[in-house]
């Protein structure tokens, strides 16, 4: 069972014609990467429905998404930055996840703290963005991404910014949460080595194509496509 | 990262961030309708018989090159000054005072034009400060205010601060290491001023000259009052005294189409030559720079701070000193400042929030239409919004007053024009203040928003108004401070029975009562800091802390 479908996707983002297709099983940890301007954050974009292909058709958990809004979608995604509301604090922020008018009941302000001891973020729901340390706001947003209950994930680099410590330890909790939860995951990335360490399954992107999906051992082992080769190479001696 | 931001802000194709824009398209279509309408009742007031007789007169040339010379004059004495003062103050940054100097630069801008007036008249009137120190000196008395040089010095009091103030980013834009490098190469004072001081300039003085010679062109109280006569009338003023004193409609829209045409030109010129700069900024933090060593430069520097700095402050105390001496008390027990009081504050208060509501409902069907890619009509919406900006105020009140002539009889109208008149008059500032904030947030939110499924009232009330409180408090309170100071629409639409404060000021200073002018101008002053204080503080609310 595919839990993502694209097939020939296309969309138009000023010069720059994209075209995808796609397909990631249930409960895969798909990497993708590539070049940045490469169309990696616009197929996120159009799996979230934030937007529209100009044709083609999107099927996520075998359904058809066509004229589905993003809040509808079986889909919760985390941004590189800006996933916080700077003046709501921690739990409000992870409780947005539940109802979008705040209202929350006892049993939901549980789900919240629950949600938060999950991220090992717990005694931090009075806390605000500006009080938190760059990887402890993505970890509230990913609090958020779980009280929200979508079987699928999308992460849009959402560990650029930090150390390489840290974006291990956030790497690590993403792949636990996908098990514990059974999620599918799809980052966006443009570091090789992300992919190396937790993915099931690896795409490289490059000028609004898809042109290789394949395990990581698979990928990593092509050695007849120049322009990934010189994308490794690049990014390797960088 | 930089271009996904601008990409949010300016809309792709197909982005599916939902949303309805038709309220605020259907305010701008109202505006317009409004304007065209106006537009509409001059031109079928002029009656095509006497418009040729009068386009053949002298005197309407007359009051057309005296319009154009005064505000090439003003604009000239605002902007030589300007230049030099904000050069001085970029020099000298631990000058004695310099912060208080650039924070009263601000003054002139929200304190009531003819509350100004008052002040110039004070120092440099007939029995002012000036003529008295000449007095003493042994020089004859003269009465040198009223006609030209009264109409520069107002406008040079009002436009070299605005002029001040918009310059000085020009020098804190200047990056450190250039002022190191320049140290490095041993650069003197005359070549900084060529080689880094004078590009920067030539790229922000053409917008600069343009808004000042707007502002002079369509400006009112200062005319009306300092003027002193018909020899220099300008074409705000004759449009006043077709309507209110003539009544000679004909006359009257002819002035009101030359003027909108006018302005119409210098608003275009000004739209070329400006790139898009912030009327409200702060001016930033000055930097180190090599060349402040000299005496001579020294010397120079603190002349020209000190002698803008008497410029700006003797008319400035002299509102407060007129203001508390004796006679001037006596107008706090007259039921004509209380009545005029509350008409103003009503005036105000309705003008202020229907400029801020409209600017809202304007930015926010912005921000949907370049969410929908659909830029074109949001310029067009942004220009209905700041379209008053440029066109004077008389000319789109002269149409209305035909108007509503028309509609209702002459006079049969309560405040209601002049609310409507002064909202639009400050709406170009509301939306430059509301804009930017609200483009921001979506930029940052739209998606986060959309994948929550929070839109409508619970993204407003958790996400918009904590965000851009301060924004709106702000707008509120600089659109009330406006509408309180506005002569313009009073003057046109109001009787002596219905005058606000400005207008009362103006009739006691027509009648040359100075004492109780003293004490209204004052009273004015004290409503309208209490008025924006009390506003930024209570809508505006604390500041919020921001990563």
């Amino acid at each position: 069972m595919f839990a993502i479908e694209l097939g020939d996707v296309a969309f138009r983002y000023e010069d720059m014609a994209m075209r995808f297709t796609l397909t990631v099983p249930t409960g895969a940890f798909l990497v993708a990467f590539g070049p940045s301007g490469a169309g990696k954050s616009t197929l996120l974009n159009l799996i979230a429905g934030f937007d529209r292909p100009l044709s083609g058709r999107i099927r996520l958990l075998e359904r058809d998404m066509k004229g589905v809004p993003p809040a509808e979608r079986p889909v919760t995604m985390l941004f590189q930055d800006h996933n916080l509301f700077a003046h709501l604090d921690v739990a409000a922020n992870v409780g947005l996840g539940i109802d979008p008018g705040l209202r929350l009941k006892a049993a939901d302000r549980d789900r919240v703290r629950a949600a938060l001891a999950e991220v090992g973020l717990e005694r931090f729901e009075h806390r605000l963005p500006a009080q938190l340390s760059g990887g402890e706001r993505q970890r509230v947003a990913l609090a958020r991404c779980l009280v929200r209950d979508k079987p699928i994930l999308l992460l849009d680099e959402p560990f650029a910014a930090l150390g390489p410590r840290m974006r291990d330890d956030m790497l690590d909790m993403v792949e636990r949460l996908r098990r514990d939860h059974a999620l599918t995951v799809v980052m966006v990335t443009h570091q090789p080595e992300d992919a190396r360490r937790c993915a099931s399954l690896v795409a490289f992107v490059l000028a609004g194509e898809i042109r290789h999906v394949a395990p990581p051992e698979v990928l990593f082992g092509v050695r007849d496509d120049t322009a990934l080769d010189a994308y490794l190479g690049e990014v390797e001696a960088s | 990262m930089a271009a996904r931001a601008e990409r949010l802000a300016t809309g792709s194709t197909g982005r599916a961030i939902p949303g309805a824009a038709w309220p605020g398209l259907l305010l701008a279509a109202a505006m317009a309708g409004l304007v065209v309408a106006a537009f509409a009742s001059l031109l079928g007031e002029v009656d095509r018989a006497s418009a040729v007789a009068a386009l053949g007169d002298s005197y309407l040339w007359r009051v057309v090159r005296f319009t154009l010379l005064q505000a090439g004059l003003s604009t000239l004495v605002s902007l030589v000054p300007a230049v030099l003062l904000a050069r001085a103050l970029a020099r000298r940054p631990r000058f004695p005072g310099r912060a208080l100097l650039v924070r009263l630069l601000g003054l002139p801008m929200v304190i009531p034009v003819i509350v100004s007036v008052f002040g110039i008249v004070a120092i440099f009137g007939q029995a002012g400060i000036a003529n008295r120190i000449g007095a003493m000196l042994g020089l004859e008395q003269r009465t040198f205010l009223y006609g030209l040089t009264g109409i520069l010095i107002g406008h040079a009091f009002l436009n070299l601060p605005l002029a001040t103030r918009l310059l000085l980013p020009a020098w804190t834009s200047v990056p450190g290491e250039t002022w190191r490098l320049a140290a490095q190469l041993g650069m003197r004072s005359g070549a900084i001023f060529r080689l880094i001081e004078w590009p920067l300039l030539r790229e922000r003085l053409p917008g600069v000259v343009a808004v000042v010679f707007m502002l002079c062109t369509t400006s009112f109280a200062v005319v009306l009052t300092l003027g002193g006569g018909p020899a220099a009338t300008t074409i705000e003023v004759a449009i006043y005294q077709a309507l209110r004193f003539d009544f000679d409609p004909s006359r009257a829209s002819l002035l009101a189409l030359i003027q909108l045409g006018l302005s119409i030109v210098v608003l275009v010129a000004a739209q070329r030559w400006t790139r898009p700069f912030d009327l409200l900024a702060a001016p930033g933090r000055p930097a180190d720079r090599p060349d402040r060593g000299g005496a001579p430069g020294m010397i120079m520097d603190s002349a020209v701070i000190l002698v803008a700095a008497l410029f700006l402050l003797l008319p400035l105390s002299a509102i407060v000193a007129a203001g508390m001496a004796w006679d001037a008390f006596a107008i706090w027990g007259d039921v004509r400042l209380w009545q005029a009081a509350a008409r103003s504050l009503v005036v105000a208060l309705a003008a202020g929030t229907l400029s801020v509501v409209i600017a809202l409902a304007l930015q926010i069907s912005i921000r949907r239409l370049a969410a929908r890619g659909a830029i074109a009509a949001g310029r067009a919406l942004d220009l209905a919004g700041s379209i008053v900006l440029g066109l004077s105020p008389l000319a789109v009140g002269a149409g209305l007053f035909l108007l509503l002539v028309g509609l209702v009889g002459p006079f049969r109208w309560s405040l209601a024009p002049v609310v409507l008149l002064t909202a639009l008059l400050a709406l170009p500032y509301a939306m430059r203040l509301i804009g930017p904030p609200l483009a921001q947030s979506a930029a940052i939110h739209d998606r986060l928003c959309a994948s929550l499924g929070l839109a409508g009232w619970n993204r407003w009330r958790l996400v918009e108004w904590p965000q851009l409180r301060p924004s709106i408090g702000f707008a509120l309170a600089l659109a009330v401070t406006l509408a309180l100071g506005d002569l313009a629409a009073i003057a046109l639409f109001g009787t002596p029975q219905n005058a606000t404060l400005p207008l009362l000021l103006y009739q006691l200073l027509a009648g040359y009562r100075m004492g109780e002018a003293a004490g209204v101008a004052l009273f004015l002053v004290l409503l309208v800091m209490l008025l924006f204080v009390g506003i930024e503080r209570s809508v505006g609310g604390r500041r919020l802390v921001r990563h």
